[in-house]
C-alpha cells in the first residue's frame, strides 16, 4: 500500500456562515447533530489510512484546536506522524511567500520529513465519504501529474456557483478549470499529487510571487501539465453559506443520504463527549429526527437535528431546526427554522419563526 | 517515587451464574447497562472522580472481553505514568500459583503490585454495583476515625435485610458484628462491598489468613471477622444515594428501569460526576416519522422505526416499523425487524429478531424473559410465544 500524508489547507475558506463563524473558522462550524465539519475531512484521511495529517489554519482556529486536541478521536496521537495543527506562525527573514503559499513554505519539514511518497490536499467544506488510496491508484493508472477530485452534482445549488468547475475529455483528463455556473462537474477542493513534485510546484510559485497554490501552481499550468479527474460517486453536501448549510443538514434525515455518508466500513469520527444516552419522557414527542447523546426531550420535535446535551422543556415545539449543543429550550418556546448555536437558551413561552430558506440564526450563548 | 495514598483493587473475576446466558461469556462486571455502559464503569468512574488514579483490577473468569476494555484505561482518565489501571490475572509463581481462590487469596496473590505503591489504604471494590460514590470522602472519614478498617454501609428496607450482609454498629458507628443474611437482623445496614484498610493491617491479615488451612480466603467469611475477632477499629460508613445490586437478571432489569422513572436517583447526566464509558463514535441515533417513542433511553447509532415504550436501547439498534418494545433493555447491535412485539425482556447484544416474532411475557410481575446468547437469530417461529 502507498503512504499518503494528508493537508487540510483552510488557508483560503472564507468565513460565510454569518453567526456560526462569527467566533469560529468554517471548519470548526458543529455539523450533523454531533460532528464539527472538519471531521468529515480528517475521517476520510485516516479511513483511507492516511497516518500524518497537517492542518492550515488560519484564522479563528482557537475552537478548532480545542476540537482536534492531540487527534485521539481519529486514532492520530501517534510517534510515528499523527496531527500536526499548523497556525500562522512564521519567522523566516527571508521568506518572500504570499497567501496560502506561506503555509506550504513556513512548514515545509511536514513534506521534507513525511515517509510518505504522495500528498493529498483537502478543504473543509467539502462533505463526503472518500477513499484515497482508490483515487491514488487511479492517480497512478493515469500516470497524471496531479489528480483532482470532482461530483458530478444531479442538480446546481447556489453553493456550487463558487466551487471551480472542470472540463473532462473522454479519457478524464481535464481540459479546463473554470466557474462557469451551467457546469455540474464540481471539483471538490481535493487533490493528489507526488511529493517531491508538490515540492517542485512550491518552490516555483514562491520564486513568481504566487499567493494561492491550486489556482497559480496547478488551474494556470493548463495545458502543459496533467491533470486527472477522479470522479467521486458518494454523497456529498458543499457547506459555504448559511442556506447551503441548513438544507444539506436537513438532508441528512434522509435515510439514504444518511447512509451515503455514514458507513460502518469508514466512520466519520469526532471528539468523545462523554455523554449519558438521550432520555425521552412521556410526554415527549419526535418525529423524523436525528439526535445525538446527553438530550433529555419533554416537548415536541420534528423534522430537526438536536446536537448533545440539548434539553427540551415540555410543552416546547421544535419544527424544522438545528439546535446546537447545550441549548435548552423552556417550556412552550416554539421554534421553527432556526439554528441555535452552542449554549443557547429560549425562555418559556418565547417563539421564534424563520423562513424555510433563511433560517432564524442565533449566536452562541445566546438568552432569548 | 512518591508512595500513593490509597489503592484500589477492584474484584472482577466473579462470574455472576445469577445472570445466566449474560455471563455465558463475558464476566459480570463487563454486563451492559444504562444503554451505554458496562457495570465497571461505575467502580472505574468514581474511582477518577474521586481522585484515586491507582487501581488493581483483578480478573479471573472470562476476561477476554473484559481485558480488551479495561485496555489502557484511557476511557477513565486512568491512563497514567504512575499508577493507572492494571489488570491482574491469577499467575504462576516459582512455586505454585494458580487460580485466586477467594476475594482475600486474589488481593494476597497481589501484594507485590501493592508493595510497589507502598500505600497508607487500600480501598476494595467489586464489580457487580450500580451507583455513584465518593470514594474520597469515605476515605476523609477512614481517617478522621482512625479506623483499621471501614465498610461502606447503605441502610435496606427492614424486610430485605435477610438478604444482605448486616454491619450492627454502636452510637460511634462502630462495627460491633456482622451478621451474613441474618434471620432476625438486629440492624438494616448492608455492607456494600466497598472496604477501605490501612495497608499495614490488612496486609498483616491478609499474609495470616493465608497460613489457615480452614480459611476460604474470603474478605466478608474470613477477613472481616478475624478484624472482629481482635477487636480491630472497624467502622460503619453509611452511605446514601443510589446503590443497586444486579446480580440477576430481574434487578439488572429493575436497575435499567429505575433510569426512566421521573427525575431518577441515579442521574447519568450529571457533569460533575461522569460516568465514563467506551464510546462507539456512532452517528446520531435517527427517530422516523413512523416512530413512537415514550419513557427511554436511547444511545447513538440507533434507528427508531417503531414504538420504543419504556425501555433502554443501546447503541448501535435498529427498530423496524410496526414493531413494539416495551419495558425492555436491548443490547448493543440488536436487529428487530417488523412486526415484532417485545415486552419484559433483555435482549443480548447482536441479537436478530425476524420479522413478527413475539418475545416476553407483557403482564407485570412475570419473568423477565432473557433472549440468550450474544449474536443469537430468533426468527418468528422460535420466538417465546405467551
Amino acid at each position: 500500500m502507498d503512504r499518503i500524508a494528508g493537508i487540510i489547507n483552510l488557508d483560503h475558506e472564507q468565513d460565510m456562515l454569518d453567526e456560526l463563524t462569527y467566533f469560529r473558522c468554517g471548519a470548526a462550524v458543529p455539523f450533523g447533530g454531533r460532528y464539527r465539519m472538519i471531521d468529515f475531512a480528517i475521517s476520510n484521511m485516516t479511513n483511507s489510512r492516511i497516518e500524518s495529517v497537517a492542518v492550515f489554519a488560519r484564522r479563528k482556529y482557537r475552537s478548532l484546536m480545542d476540537h482536534l486536541e492531540q487527534g485521539k478521536a481519529w486514532d492520530l496521537d501517534r510517534k510515528r506522524g499523527g496531527l500536526f495543527i499548523l497556525p500562522p506562525d512564521w519567522n523566516d527573514p527571508t521568506d518572500i511567500s504570499r497567501g496560502d503559499l506561506q503555509h506550504f513554505h513556513n512548514n515545509i519539514d511536514f513534506i521534507n520529513r513525511t515517509l510518505a511518497d504522495y500528498i493529498v490536499v483537502s478543504g473543509s467544506q467539502h462533505i463526503c465519504n472518500i477513499n484515497y488510496q482508490d483515487a491514488l491508484q487511479e492517480h497512478k493508472n493515469s500516470g497524471a501529474d496531479v489528480t483532482v477530485v470532482y461530483k458530478q452534482v444531479k442538480e446546481l445549488y447556489p453553493e456550487h456557483q463558487r466551487a471551480h468547475k472542470l472540463d473532462i475529455d473522454a479519457n478524464n483528463r481535464v481540459t479546463a478549470i473554470h466557474n462557469d455556473h451551467s457546469s455540474t462537474n464540481v471539483y471538490m477542493d481535493m487533490y493528489i499529487i507526488e511529493k517531491d513534485y508538490l515540492y517542485h510546484l512550491i518552490e516555483k510559485c514562491i520564486a513568481h510571487g504566487c499567493s494561492h497554490f491550486f489556482l497559480d501552481g496547478i488551474k494556470a499550468k493548463l495545458p502543459d501539465i496533467h491533470i486527472h479527474a477522479y470522479e467521486y460517486h458518494g454523497g456529498h453536501a458543499l457547506v459555504n453559506s448559511m442556506e447551503s448549510y441548513y438544507r444539506n443538514s436537513a438532508k441528512l434525515l434522509d435515510p439514504q443520504e444518511h447512509d451515503e455518508l455514514f458507513k460502518d466500513d469508514a466512520p466519520v469520527l469526532t471528539k468523545i463527549k462523554n455523554e449519558a444516552p438521550s432520555s425521552y419522557t412521556a410526554t415527549s414527542n419526535v418525529t423524523n429526527t436525528m439526535v445525538a447523546n446527553g438530550c433529555v426531550i419533554e416537548g415536541h420535535v420534528e423534522d430537526s437535528i438536536l446536537f448533545r446535551g440539548v434539553k427540551i422543556a415540555e410543552g416546547a415545539v421544535i419544527k424544522n431546526s438545528i439546535i446546537m449543543q447545550r441549548c435548552e429550550i423552556d417550556s412552550n418556546a416554539v421554534l421553527e427554522n432556526v439554528i441555535l448555536d452552542k449554549d443557547c437558551r429560549i425562555s418559556t413561552g418565547k417563539t421564534l419563526i424563520g423562513a424555510p430558506e433563511k433560517p432564524y440564526v442565533v449566536a452562541k450563548r445566546r438568552t432569548m | 517515587m512518591k508512595n500513593k495514598e490509597c489503592v484500589a483493587m477492584l474484584l472482577a473475576g466473579g462470574q455472576g451464574t445469577r445472570l445466566k446466558s449474560l455471563t455465558k461469556q463475558i464476566a459480570k462486571p463487563a454486563v451492559y447497562f444504562g444503554g451505554k455502559y458496562r457495570i465497571i464503569d461505575f467502580p472505574l468512574s468514581n474511582c477518577t472522580n474521586s481522585g484515586i488514579d491507582t487501581v488493581g483490577v483483578l480478573t479471573q473468569y472470562e476476561p477476554l472481553i473484559l481485558n480488551d476494555y479495561i485496555g489502557i484505561g484511557d476511557t477513565w482518565d486512568l491512563d497514567r505514568k504512575y499508577g493507572g489501571v492494571s489488570v491482574l490475572p491469577p499467575f504462576m509463581e516459582a512455586e505454585g500459583g494458580g487460580w485466586y481462590t477467594g476475594t482475600a487469596n486474589a488481593i494476597y496473590r497481589n501484594l507485590k503490585f501493592l508493595n510497589q505503591y507502598d500505600p497508607e489504604h487500600v480501598l476494595v471494590l467489586s464489580g457487580d454495583h450500580i451507583y455513584k460514590m465518593d470514594y474520597n470522602a469515605m476515605l476523609d472519614y477512614h481517617k478522621g476515625t482512625g479506623a483499621d478498617a471501614t465498610i461502606s454501609v447503605i441502610e435496606v428496607p427492614w424486610v430485605e435485610a435477610n438478604r444482605f450482609g448486616i454491619m450492627n454498629t454502636d452510637e460511634e458507628g462502630r462495627i460491633t458484628e456482622f451478621d451474613e443474611k441474618p434471620d432476625n437482623p438486629k440492624s438494616n445496614l448492608a455492607s456494600m462491598g466497598v472496604y477501605i484498610f490501612r495497608w499495614d493491617v490488612l496486609k498483616q491479615y491478609l499474609l495470616e489468613d493465608a497460613e489457615k488451612e480452614n480459611s476460604s480466603h474470603d474478605f466478608g467469611k474470613d477477613i472481616i471477622p478475624s478484624l472482629l475477632y481482635d477487636y480491630k477499629k472497624l467502622m460503619a460508613y453509611t452511605f446514601e444515594g443510589y446503590w443497586k445490586d444486579v446480580g440477576t437478571v430481574d434487578s439488572l432489569w429493575e436497575a435499567n428501569m429505575d433510569l426512566l422513572k421521573k427525575d431518577p436517583e441515579l442521574d447519568l447526566n450529571d457533569q460533575r460526576w461522569r460516568i465514563y464509558s467506551k464510546n462507539p463514535n456512532q452517528p446520531p441515533q435517527y427517530i422516523a416519522p413512523t416512530a413512537h417513542v415514550r419513557n427511554a433511553l436511547i444511545n447513538e447509532g440507533c434507528r427508531v422505526y417503531g414504538t420504543v415504550d419504556t425501555s433502554i436501547i443501546f447503541y448501535g439498534v435498529h427498530i423496524c416499523e410496526s414493531s413494539i418494545v416495551k419495558d425492555s433493555v436491548i443490547m448493543p447491535d440488536v436487529k428487530i425487524g417488523k412486526n415484532v412485539k417485545i415486552n419484559r425482556a433483555i435482549v443480548s447484544k447482536g441479537s436478530v429478531i425476524e420479522d413478527g416474532a413475539v418475545i416476553g411475557d407483557p403482564s407485570p410481575d412475570s419473568e423477565i424473559t432473557l433472549v440468550a446468547d450474544e449474536g443469537s437469530v430468533l426468527a418468528a417461529s422460535l420466538a417465546t410465544h405467551t
